[in-house]
C-alpha cells in the first residue's frame, strides 16, 4: 500500500473502538495471496489521497453488464443538487458529500485542523454532548463520520430508512451546531497525537511521508493531512469552529445518494442538511505543485526487518487529455494483483516482495505517479534497480498488444464489480462530481478507455516515463545503500 | 483482525472489518439455498440481484491449525502455491484469465479453513467454476516456482509481523495462551519453519485434504440456485470423493496459572495492553455461552455506553481506547480479548487496575436487563447492514460451514442473540472471566537515548 504521509487517524470513538475490533493496536495479520488491505479506516483514509485513482478505476462500465446504474439529478428548493441512485431493495439510506476545502487549505500553524474537526463534527453538536449524540447514533445505527483529504472534507451517513428523518437531523446539528466541547477536543487531540507517534515508527508510513516531503518542500502538499503533534498541540475549539464557519460553504459541495430514498425525499434532505450553509466561496489559494522529481534516493536508517521503499515521479492529473493511456500505461507496469509487470518480475520470478504496485495519484494541484515495495534489508539495492530498469524498458518499448488488450479489458470490465454496496456506490457518485466527468460518464467510459491505441498507450509511456527522475524513499537497514540526498526532517 | 484471534480468518476480506460471528445473518436476510453434490461438496447458494455480479468462494476444511508438527505454515503456503498452475493451466493463467473478464480473486489462510475467491460478471461464473474446480486436484508443483514463493511467503511474514511490535506481541501472547492446542502457532508460521518447507510438503498437504469431500462451495450474487446447481454438478460434479483423513488436533488442558508477557522495543511509541481468555468456541467447550459471551462483548466494549468505555475514557480519562472482542467461529477452544490503549502518561498499571475494576463490578452485581436488550438491539439492527455487500454473506456462511456449523445456526443467529438473557451473560462472564485462564500483554516503548 502506499502511504503517502496520511495515516488512519486512531480516534477512538467508540464506533472504532468497539467490539467490531477495529482499532489500530495490532495491525491485522492478513494472509491473503497478495496484499492490499489496509482495514477499513486505513483504506478509508487512504482512499482520499488516491481518490481519483480509486476513481479511475471504478468508473470504467464493461460490456458484458446489460443492466445500467440510473443516476438522477435531484436539484432541491436551496438550489443545491444530487445524484441519486434509487434501490428499494434493502431499508438502507447512504449520502456521501464532499466540500471542495481540504487539509491543503489549513493555515501554517494550525496544520491538521481540518483533520480534527473531521473527527470532532461527530462527538457533539447541538443538545447533546458527545456521550448524548454518540449514543442517539448508536441507537439509531447510524453510521455519521467525516474525513479530511488533502482537497476535500467530506461526510459519509448510513442509516436504516426508518431512521432516515432522525439522521439527518444529527448530520445537520453535526454540519452547522457542532460543540467542540472541552473533554472532546482533549481526547481527540489525544487520539490524533497518539496517532501520530505510532506513524512516526511505521516504516511504511515513514517512508511515504518522506518522499512527499522530499518532492514537495514547501507546498502543502508536503504536509500530512493531520498535522504534527505540535500543530494539533494548538489548535482550539476557536480555531475548529472558524473552520466551520469559514469552509464548510455551499459553493463546490457535491453530494450523492444511493438507496431507499425517493427524489422528493432526497430534496427535502438537502434542504433541511445543507441549506442554511453559507452560499459564499471559500477562498481557495493553492498553488500549483510541480513534484521534485531528481531520481534522488532518500535513505532513512531504522534497524527493521524489512525496509519500506516508496517510489515515484510526476504523473497526469485527471484532466489531462492523456489520462486514458497513461491509466492503461500504469496498470501494465505496476498493476495491483498480479497483472502489472513489477509484481511478476520482483515477486513472481524472483521473489523479492509481497506486493509491489504503484497508481496515478491525481491530486487538484498536482498528478503524481506512486508505488511502493517492501523487501528484505539486502535486496532493496536489486529490487531499485528492477523498478527502475522496468520503468526504462516500458518507456523504451511500451506495452505490447496482448499487454494493452488485458489491461483494457481488465479496467472496462472490473467497474460493475466494485458496485455492490450503498457505499461504493456513493463514493462513485461523489467522485464523477468532483472531477467533473458528467452525469453519462459510466456510459462513455469503456469507449474512453477501448478508444487508446497501442501506438498512444506507447507514445504516454515515452511521454511519461521517466526513469531518471524516478525518486525513492527508503526506509529500513539496507547493507551498503548509500543515501544521494539527506532525509528531509519530517 | 488479530492473528490471535482463532478461528476467524486473519485475512480480512476487502475492508471487511466486522469479526464474522458478531453479525451472521438470518435466513429472512440471507435467502441462502444449501444443497451437496454426489461427490460430497456442500453448495449453498446466496442470490443477491443488486448488481450483475457474482462471487464465487471454495472453502477447503483445513487451515493452519492442521499444519502437521514442525510443518507450521503449510496450509497458508500451500494457498499461495494454489496459483502456481496445473496441467491445463500455466503458472499465472488463473489470475490473468479472472482479470481479464475485469475480475478480481484471491484467497486467504485461517485457522480452520482455507478459502479461494473470484468475483466476476455473473455471466462469467462458468469460468470461475472451471478454474476452481481444475485446480481442486490439478495443481503441479515444482521447485522453480515453489522456492520464489517461500521468499516471498517470508517477505509476507516480515511485513505483517516482524516489522511490526504489535504483531510480534501477539503471535507471543497466543503461543502463551494456548498451551497445547494447535491455535498456539501462528497461521503464516514460525520463520525457522517456512524456511524450510518444500514442494514435497506442499503436495502431500494438498493431495490429503483437497477434495470436493472436504470443500464448501458458495456462490454469491446475482444467480439463481437451479442454474448454479446445474454448473456446480457440470464443473465439481465429475470430481471424485477421495477417503478424507480425520481432523486430529491436540485439546487444550485446564489452566491453572495466569500468563503475562511483557515486550519494550524502541519501535513503539504508544503503549498498549491486551489481555486474552480462554474462552469457549461455537463448537468446543461450553458451547452454550457462545451467544451470551457475544453480548458480553458488546456490554463491556460495544459504544460509548459500554462499561468499559465509560469508565476508561469517559469517566476517568485513563485510556484512548478500550474495547472488547470475542468471535466463537473455531473448532476449538478460541478467546475473549479486552484490549485497550492508556491515555498519554497513564501508566499501564492504573490502566489494567481500572479495567479489573469494571470486570469485577460486573462480575460482582451483574448485568442489568436493560443493558443486555441495549446490547442486543444494538447488534440486531446494525446486522441489517449486512446485506449491503456481495462478499459478506458469503464470507459469513463460508466460515460457518466449514468449522462444522449448519446453514440453520447461521441463520439463526439474530433470534438466539435476541433470547440471550442478563443471567446467562452473568453465568457466561464467570466462566470465562478468569485469572487462571487469562494471558496479559503489555507493549512498552524502550527509550533508547
Amino acid at each position: 500500500m502506499i502511504s503517502i504521509g496520511i495515516s488512519p487517524h486512531d480516534l477512538v470513538t467508540p464506533a472504532k473502538a468497539g467490539v467490531q475490533g477495529n482499532h489500530s493496536r495490532l495491525a491485522a495479520p492478513d494472509c491473503r495471496l497478495h496484499g492490499k488491505d489496509g482495514g477499513s479506516d486505513g483504506r478509508r483514509t487512504l482512499r482520499r489521497a488516491l481518490v481519483c485513482t480509486v476513481l479511475a478505476f471504478a468508473l470504467v462500465f464493461g460490456a458484458p453488464f446489460a443492466r445500467a446504474m440510473t443516476i438522477e439529478k435531484v436539484t432541491a428548493a436551496s438550489g443545491l443538487s444530487a445524484w441519486l441512485v434509487e434501490d428499494h431493495s434493502l431499508p438502507i439510506v447512504t449520502v456521501r458529500f464532499a466540500f471542495a476545502t481540504g487539509a491543503a487549505l489549513d493555515p501554517a500553524g494550525k496544520r491538521g485542523v481540518a483533520a480534527m474537526a473531521a473527527a470532532l463534527l461527530s462527538e457533539g453538536a447541538g443538545p447533546y454532548d458527545f456521550e448524548a449524540f454518540r449514543a442517539r447514533l448508536e441507537d439509531l445505527a447510524t453510521d455519521l463520520y467525516f474525513d479530511a483529504g488533502q482537497d476535500e472534507f467530506e461526510g459519509n451517513l448510513r442509516c436504516l430508512k426508518r431512521n432516515l428523518d432522525a439522521s439527518a437531523r444529527l448530520l445537520r446539528l453535526a454540519l452547522t451546531a457542532p460543540r467542540f466541547d472541552p473533554d472532546a477536543v482533549a481526547r481527540v487531540r489525544g487520539g490524533i497525537v497518539a496517532s501520530l507517534s505510532r506513524a512516526a515508527q511505521s516504516p511504511s508510513d515513514l517512508s511515504g511521508r518522506l518522499w512527499m516531503r522530499a518532492a514537495f518542500e514547501h507546498h502543502p502538499y508536503a504536509h500530512r493531512i493531520d498535522g504534527t503533534a505540535a500543530s494539533i498541540g494548538r489548535i482550539t475549539a476557536a480555531d475548529l469552529r472558524a473552520f466551520v464557519k469559514e469552509r464548510l460553504h455551499r459553493p463546490g459541495l457535491v453530494i450523492g445518494a444511493v438507496g431507499d430514498i425517493t427524489p422528493n425525499q432526497l430534496r427535502a434532505l438537502i434542504d433541511r442538511v445543507f441549506g442554511g450553509l453559507p452560499a459564499s466561496p471559500v477562498a481557495a489559494a493553492i498553488a500549483e505543485a510541480k513534484p521534485i522529481e531528481d531520481g534522488a534516493l532518500i535513505l532513512k536508517r531504522r534497524k527493521v526487518a524489512q525496509s519500506v521503499v516508496t517510489f515515484g515521479q510526476v504523473g497526469p492529473k485527471r484532466a489531462d487529455p492523456h489520462w486514458y493511456a497513461a491509466l492503461l500505461v500504469n496498470d501494465i507496469l505496476g498493476g495491483g494483483d498480479f497483472r502489472g509487470r513489477l509484481m511478476r518480475d520482483i515477486r513472481e520470478k524472483r521473489g523479492l516482495a509481497y506486493d509491489v504496485s504503484s497508481d496515478l495519484v491525481p491530486l487538484h494541484h498536482a498528478g503524481l505517479l506512486l508505488g511502493s515495495v517492501a523487501t528484505a534489508n539486502a535486496h532493496v539495492a536489486e529490487v531499485i534497480r528492477l523498478v527502475r530498469g522496468e520503468w526504462a524498458r516500458m518507456r523504451d518499448k511500451g506495452p505490447t498488444a496482448a499487454e494493452l488488450a488485458a489491461s483494457k479489458s481488465y479496467l472496462t470490465g472490473s467497474f460493475p464489480l466494485t458496485l455492490s454496496s450503498t457505499g461504493q456506490v456513493a463514493e462513485t457518485l461523489v467522485d464523477m462530481q468532483i472531477e467533473k466527468l458528467g452525469i453519462d460518464y459510466l456510459g462513455r467510459r469503456a469507449a474512453l478507455i477501448d478508444g487508446v491505441t497501442l501506438d498512444e498507450a506507447r507514445a504516454e509511456a515515452r511521454r511519461l516515463l521517466d526513469p531518471k527522475g524516478l525518486s525513492f524513499a527508503v526506509v529500513g537497514d539496507p547493507p551498503g545503500l548509500a543515501a544521494a540526498r539527506a532525509a528531509p526532517a519530517l | 483482525m488479530s492473528v490471535l484471534r482463532r478461528g476467524v480468518r486473519i485475512a480480512a476480506a476487502a475492508a471487511a472489518a466486522l469479526p464474522l460471528w458478531l453479525v451472521p445473518a438470518a435466513a429472512e436476510r440471507f435467502p441462502a439455498e444449501a444443497f451437496t453434490l454426489q461427490n460430497g461438496m456442500q453448495v449453498v447458494v446466496v442470490p443477491n440481484h443488486r448488481s450483475p455480479a457474482v462471487t464465487q468462494m471454495v472453502w477447503y476444511k483445513v487451515g493452519s491449525a492442521d499444519d502437521p508438527p514442525g510443518k507450521s505454515g503449510i496450509a497458508h503456503f500451500l494457498e499461495h502455491l494454489m496459483f502456481k498452475g496445473t496441467k491445463s493451466y500455466p503458472p499465472g493463467a488463473f489470475s490473468a484469465l479472472i482479470a481479464k473478464q475485469g475480475g478480481r480473486d484471491n484467497a486467504f489462510t485461517a485457522a480452520d479453513y482455507t478459502a479461494f475467491y473470484e468475483t466476476v460478471a455473473a455471466d462469467r461464473l462458468p469460468l470461475a467454476m472451471r478454474l476452481e474446480a481444475d485446480r481442486m486436484t490439478g495443481l503441479q508443483l515444482d521447485d522453480k516456482v515453489v522456492l520464489p514463493e517461500r521468499k516471498v511467503v517470508l517477505e509476507e511474514r516480515h511485513m505483517r509481523v516482524d516489522n511490526k511490535p504489535a504483531g510480534i506481541l501477539d503471535e507471543e501472547l497466543n503461543a502463551r495462551l494456548f498451551l497445547h492446542e494447535p491455535y498456539r502457532n501462528p497461521n503464516i508460521g514460525w520463520e525457522d519453519e517456512i524456511e524450510r518447507l518444500g514442494t514435497n510438503d506442499a503436495l502431500a498437504f494438498y493431495r490429503r485434504w483437497y477434495m470436493p469431500n472436504n470443500a464448501v462451495l458458495v456462490v454469491g450474487g446475482d444467480v439463481d440456485p437451479t442454474s448454479v446447481k446445474t454448473l456446480a454438478e457440470r464443473w465439481f460434479g465429475p470430481t471424485p470423493a477421495r477417503a478424507l483423513p480425520p481432523r486430529e488436533r491436540a485439546s487444550e488442558p485446564p489452566h491453572h496459572a495466569a500468563v503475562r508477557v511483557t515486550m519494550k522495543s524502541a519501535h513503539v511509541a504508544v503503549p498498549s495492553w491486551e489481555r486474552l481468555y480462554l474462552a469457549p468456541s461455537y463448537r468446543m467447550g461450553a458451547t452454550g455461552e457462545a451467544y451470551p459471551l457475544q453480548v458480553l462483548a458488546e456490554i463491556l466494549g460495544g459504544g460509548v455506553k459500554s462499561r468499559l468505555y465509560k469508565t476508561l475514557v469517559l469517566d476517568k480519562k485513563l485510556a484512548l481506547s478500550v474495547g472488547a472482542d470475542y468471535e466463537p467461529g473455531a473448532r476449538d477452544l478460541t478467546s475473549f480479548e479486552i484490549y485497550a490503549t492508556p491515555k498519554d502518561g497513564v501508566a499501564v498499571a492504573d490502566l489494567e487496575a481500572a479495567i479489573d475494576g469494571v470486570l469485577r463490578r460486573l462480575l460482582a452485581t451483574g448485568a442489568a436487563p436493560e443493558e443486555v436488550k441495549a446490547a442486543e438491539d444494538r447488534m440486531l439492527a446494525a446486522s441489517v447492514y449486512d446485506e449491503d455487500s456481495l462478499t459478506g454473506p458469503a464470507e459469513t456462511i463460508g466460515a460457518g460451514l466449514t468449522i462444522g456449523c449448519t446453514l440453520a445456526d447461521v441463520e439463526a443467529w439474530p433470534e438466539r442473540i435476541a433470547k440471550v438473557t442478563a443471567a446467562e451473560v452473568d453465568a457466561a462472564a464467570r466462566a470465562v472471566l478468569k485469572s487462571r485462564n487469562s494471558a496479559t500483554g503489555v507493549l512498552l516503548p524502550e527509550r533508547t537515548s
